[in-house]
């Protein structure tokens, strides 16, 4: 079982965060506008890379969505960062 | 004569506390400290356990967690465990071991006579024989004579093993010298230290072996590493196993207690450090796993720590330095010991008459050794210790994913430096000389200055031995599943060379020691028999657990009840007081029917009193997800199928939340209270996740701003009246119903306090959904509950509302749909078509398969008989070939409408109404027509009468 770094909460266990996706796919809009291959490999298409990977997890606990980059080889976690600007 | 208990010997029992219990129906006593096994050792109890395969008789072979033979199972305290290992577990007052795999006892297991077949049951023979011969016959036959210990079906044991999550700075894993030093540097250099051992004594093998370090005896050296780690701020734990490496230097351990809950500690180490020891080989002979054939280093540990001399004539085989201590220290104890090396010379020895130069062929003897053969002559003997060399323990190292060496100086296989972060040293690392053991821990623990000292200098040299192909006999390879050298030779011929084949052919290392003692006997001989060197040869895959570890301790407390809690309602009593029969619902417990009786039959009663007059339920679990905010309109949009911006204050909308694959995941309604605050009502089972897309797009979509999810679930409380006499029961229960047309909403107070009502339907008549803040559902539902026999009305369950709803065709999620189900095959196609906007899955809608004219779309059917159809039969053509065009997913027989109601998925569904429909169930087909799903009321008179 590993630990996660959530930004907010900091080192937690990993049954308390879900993946949600692959880091740097943004939506293709609008939508008539987009091909069928190009929604199928926004769908589907995952890079699962080996070592460094960025991506964007749910803390539960928390409920911050935030992206994090982290080694699936060694599983180091290299970095939390929070997506959310800091509200006025 | 078998073993006996020396008269002074016995570091670790207290020969003034006898203990007493039972083996195999005799009673055995001993002393406290001692284990199972040393304690029928001193009884002189040879024969404890029968062979997996062939029914052998077998003895104590080890003295700890790499024993072969001795598995037992213990009841005390009302808890039964199998397949203990009788090294491992300390004898106590009052317990009963059975021993494993005998009927009805290890001396008189009545399959004794399955060895006289060895040679018709060669590996593989189950395989290919009775597969061959239709297994389906044999295997309760066969299953009755496998397996080892029997579990004790009555047993249920407590659920009370705590989990407990650590973290430490340095983990050291095994007490030997290596681990001390290691421990003790680090502790002194501030680090916060764990030890860990699966013994219950610090010292690894000084334990029996001795030593002195820096010139004193080595448990003051122990002592001073102890007091070292706690000063620190460390933990010391015994008795405790080490079974599992993971991800992120998490390592699993299982503490075991005598008076206490088991603990399972989950541990993370930002430094390891592995002195595991070393394990020794045995010697291949034949007839190499008679009882009374032992490993020299347990008999030796036996000795010094309980005092167990195991034969009057003792007999040792070695070809390696290290037993050389041990055959002096059983001289020293006064025993008659032979030595014989199959080198061509060794170390000093004292008083102990040896050989060299002499080979041990067979072990002779029927139950027990009471001979060998050495160099072709007979010898008598009743005990023969046996070391074939050692084998250093590394499966933590190689879990954790570092690789071996072959070291030719040791005859193993050590860890490659650099291949895993953890840091082995001694025994564990091919390190044998106490001296350079205690320099490795000293430098693995960072200590500064001089490491300690003693005075073995040298690695004592080891001379490879290996199982002989050529010598006649039986040599056992796999002590506890029953390998011999000739099934290994069998398994090359038939090409399973590899180790990873041979060990699934042949079963070699499978067994509950995990191949403690054969993995390397194994690789040994196919790598003689194939003419490959060792390390080409290979090892098998490491895996947790180290040790067997019972499975309630890895459970914990997630188990019954606990394993996936309920959630409960907060008027679950007041149900249970109005008779209530509960089920779970999408993880909630909830009434199926109130009162006593067949289900069916009263659901349909529930439902007939709800259609003629009124009936509530309790629909607390129904999502309560509060949107609130300027872009509540916006987030709603995007996240949902339908909008919501349009919707106006006060009045509510059914919708879907899609996936973005365009599948449906939860439908329900949406209330709007005001212009910035909405309520969406998830399905019960869907709350979590429709929160969770909902806050998704908060976030993503909305980058956090202008809006905010409240899940209000289960702070609220609904009651929902529904029937044509819901408004007048309201009124009746004194409280004061606003104008409300279908869909719509208000909020009002009751006794004071908030009360929201929401005029939505559910089951097709008028219903009013009561919402209260938790704290007040009880007055709530005693006014309502008090106005029920005025009206004729009665509480109802979901059983009912099952009926009700399908009577109406309105779904639910994943019964009615499935993974492929888009909102169009509902007929909800308006916003596909109209909408310009984006929102979630909208893309997916227009896919080849979005589009497609073949998609299961929701239909009902009429039945041509009176008998409901089966939910799941297939819907199939009338005429020509059969092939699945979907399955009906609910169905009831409707008291209301006199007749069977369905609901189905069937492709192309909207076209075939009126078509007849064939439903295929278990060989049968029957036929059914197709209609529209709403089969009551479509015009909708009842709900908005
Ligand atoms: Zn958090």
């Amino acid at each position: 079982m590993q630990a996660f770094t959530c930004p907010f909460c900091g080192h937690r266990d990993e049954t308390e965060f879900h993946f949600v996706v692959e880091a740097g796919k943004p939506r293709p809009e609008p939508s008539e506008e987009v091909s069928d291959e190009k929604w199928a490999a926004y769908l589907h298409m995952g890079k699962a890379p080996k070592g460094e990977a960025r991506e964007i997890w749910l803390h539960i606990t928390c409920g911050l969505y935030f992206l994090m980059t982290r080694d699936t080889v060694t599983r180091d976690i290299l970095s939390s960062e929070c997506l959310l600007e800091a509200s006025e | 004569m078998t073993s006996f208990r020396h008269e002074t010997l016995g570091s670790k029992i207290d020969r003034s506390k006898v203990i007493k219990f039972e083996f195999d129906g005799r009673i055995v006593s001993g002393f406290e400290g001692d284990t199972i096994a040393s304690a029928l050792l001193a009884n002189g109890v040879r024969l404890v356990g029968r062979s997996f395969k062939y029914h052998r008789p077998r003895g104590v072979w080890g003295m700890g967690s790499e024993e072969p033979n001795a598995l037992v199972d213990v009841l005390i305290d009302g808890k039964s465990t199998p397949n203990l290992k009788a090294t491992t577990i300390k004898a106590r007052e009052g317990m009963v071991v059975r021993s494993v795999n005998v009927s009805p006892s290890a001396a008189k297991d009545r399959y004794r006579f399955m060895d006289l077949f060895n040679r018709f049951i060669p590996a593989g023979f189950y395989y290919k024989t009775f597969m061959a011969l239709g297994w389906d016959r044999w295997e309760p036959m066969i299953r009755k004579m496998a397996g080892l210990g029997r579990i004790d079906a009555n047993n249920q044991p407590p659920v009370d093993s705590p989990q407990i999550n650590a973290e430490c700075d340095v983990l050291v894993i095994g007490t030997g010298p290596a681990g001390l030093a290691a421990a003790k540097a680090a502790a002194e250099g501030g680090q916060k230290v764990w030890l860990i051992d699966e013994a219950q004594d610090l010292g690894g093998s000084l334990r029996w072996r001795g030593g002195t370090i820096d010139g004193k005896d080595w448990p003051e050296y122990a002592a001073l590493s102890k007091e070292a780690v706690l000063k620190a701020g460390g933990k010391i734990l015994l008795d405790t196993t080490l079974w599992g490496a993971f991800d992120q230097h998490m390592f699993a351990a299982w503490q075991r207690f005598t008076s206490s809950p088991d603990l399972h500690w989950r541990i993370r180490a930002k430094k390891t450090i592995l002195a595991a020891g070393a394990i020794e080989r045995p010697l291949w002979f034949a007839n190499n796993d008679l009882p009374g054939v032992m490993s020299a280093e347990a008999a030796m540990h036996y000795l010094v720590c309980y005092g167990i001399v195991p034969g009057t004539d003792i007999l040792i085989g070695t070809a390696n330095d290290l037993t050389y201590p041990i055959a002096q220290a059983f001289g020293n104890a006064g025993v008659n010991v032979t030595l014989i090396d199959q080198r061509q010379s060794g170390p000093e020895l004292q008083g102990v008459r040896h050989a060299y130069g002499v080979k041990l062929t067979s072990a002779e003897g029927h139950n027990g050794v009471t001979g060998a053969t050495v160099d072709g002559e007979y010898v008598s003997t009743d005990a023969i210790l046996v070391s074939g060399g050692y084998t250093p323990t590394v499966h933590l190292w190689c879990q954790s994913g570092g690789k071996l060496d072959w070291q030719p100086e040791i005859d193993g296989l050590v860890p490659r430096p650099g291949t895993s972060d953890m840091i082995v040293v001694g025994a564990a690392n091919g390190t044998y000389a106490l001296n350079a053991a205690l320099k490795e821990g000293h430098a693995a623990g960072g200590g500064r200055g001089r490491a300690p000292k003693s005075v073995l200098k040298q690695n004592p040299a080891i001379e490879p031995v290996r199982p002989d192909p050529d010598l006649k006999g039986r040599q056992w390879i796999d002590m506890q599943n029953d390998v011999t050298l000739k099934d290994v030779s069998l398994a090359a011929s038939e090409g399973f060379q590899s180790v990873e084949h041979l060990k699934r052919y042949t079963t070699l290392g499978m067994a509950t020691d995990q191949g403690r003692t054969s993995n390397f006997a194994g690789l040994a001989a196919m790598s003689a028999i194939t003419g490959k060197s060792i390390p080409e040869t290979g090892t098998t895959t490491y895996r947790p657990p180290f040790q067997p570890v019972p499975l309630v301790t890895i459970s914990g407390r997630r188990r019954g009840d606990l394993f996936n809690p309920l959630k409960r309602l907060v008027l679950e009593d007041a149900h249970r007081s109005e008779g209530a029969r509960f089920r779970e619902y999408g993880g909630w417990l909830r009434p199926s029917v109130y009162g006593v009786g067949d289900e069916t039959t009263l659901a349909q009663e529930e439902a007939m009193i709800a259609r003629s007059n009124v009936g509530i339920f309790d629909a607390s679990p129904l999502g309560k997800l509060e949107v609130i905010g300027p872009k509540a309109g916006e987030l709603l949009d995007f996240t949902g199928y339908v909008r919501m911006s349009t919707l106006k204050p006060g009045r509510a909308r059914y919708g879907f939340m899609l996936a973005e694959s365009g599948i449906v995941y939860d439908d329900g309604v949406v209330l709007r209270l005001d212009e910035n605050r909405f309520i969406v009502s998830a399905s019960s089972s869907h709350v979590d996740g429709v929160r969770w897309k909902l806050e998704d797009g908060r976030q993503d979509r909305l980058g956090g701003k202008g809006v905010y999810i409240h899940d209000m679930t289960s702070a609220w409380t609904t009651l929902t009246v529904t029937g044509p006499k819901a408004s007048e029961l309201i009124a009746g229960a004194g409280i004061e119903l606003p104008a409300l047309t279908h869909m719509s909403v208000s909020e009002t107070k009751f006794e004071g306090r908030p009360l929201r009502i929401a005029r939505i339907s559910f089951t097709g008549d008028k219903s009013f959904e009561l919402s209260v803040p938790s704290l007040h559902a009880e007055n709530l539902r005693n006014r309502l509950s008090g106005a029920l026999a005025q009206f004729g009305g009665k509480w109802i369950g979901l059983e009912a509302v099952m009926i009700m709803r399908a009577e109406k065709g309105y779904i639910l999620i994943g019964k009615d749909t499935d993974g492929l189900t888009m909102p169009h095959d509902l007929g909800w196609a308006g916003p596909r078509e109209k909408r310009t906007d984006e929102y979630i899955g909208k893309r997916s809608l227009f896919t080849p398969e979005g589009k497609s004219n073949t998609r299961k779309q929701l239909v009902g059917f009429e039945t041509l008989d009176n008998n409901p159809l089966v939910t799941g039969s297939h819907l199939v053509p009338v005429d020509g070939d059969r092939r699945s065009l979907g399955y009906v997913t609910s169905s009831y027989f409707s008291n209301t409408l006199k007749r069977p109601i369905a609901l189905g998925l069937l492709e192309n569904g909207t076209g075939r109404i009126g078509q007849v429909i064939g439903c295929f169930n278990n060989g049968e087909i029957r036929m059914a027509k197709v209609i529209g799903p709403c089969a009551l009321d479509p015009e909708g008179v009842r709900l908005n009468g």
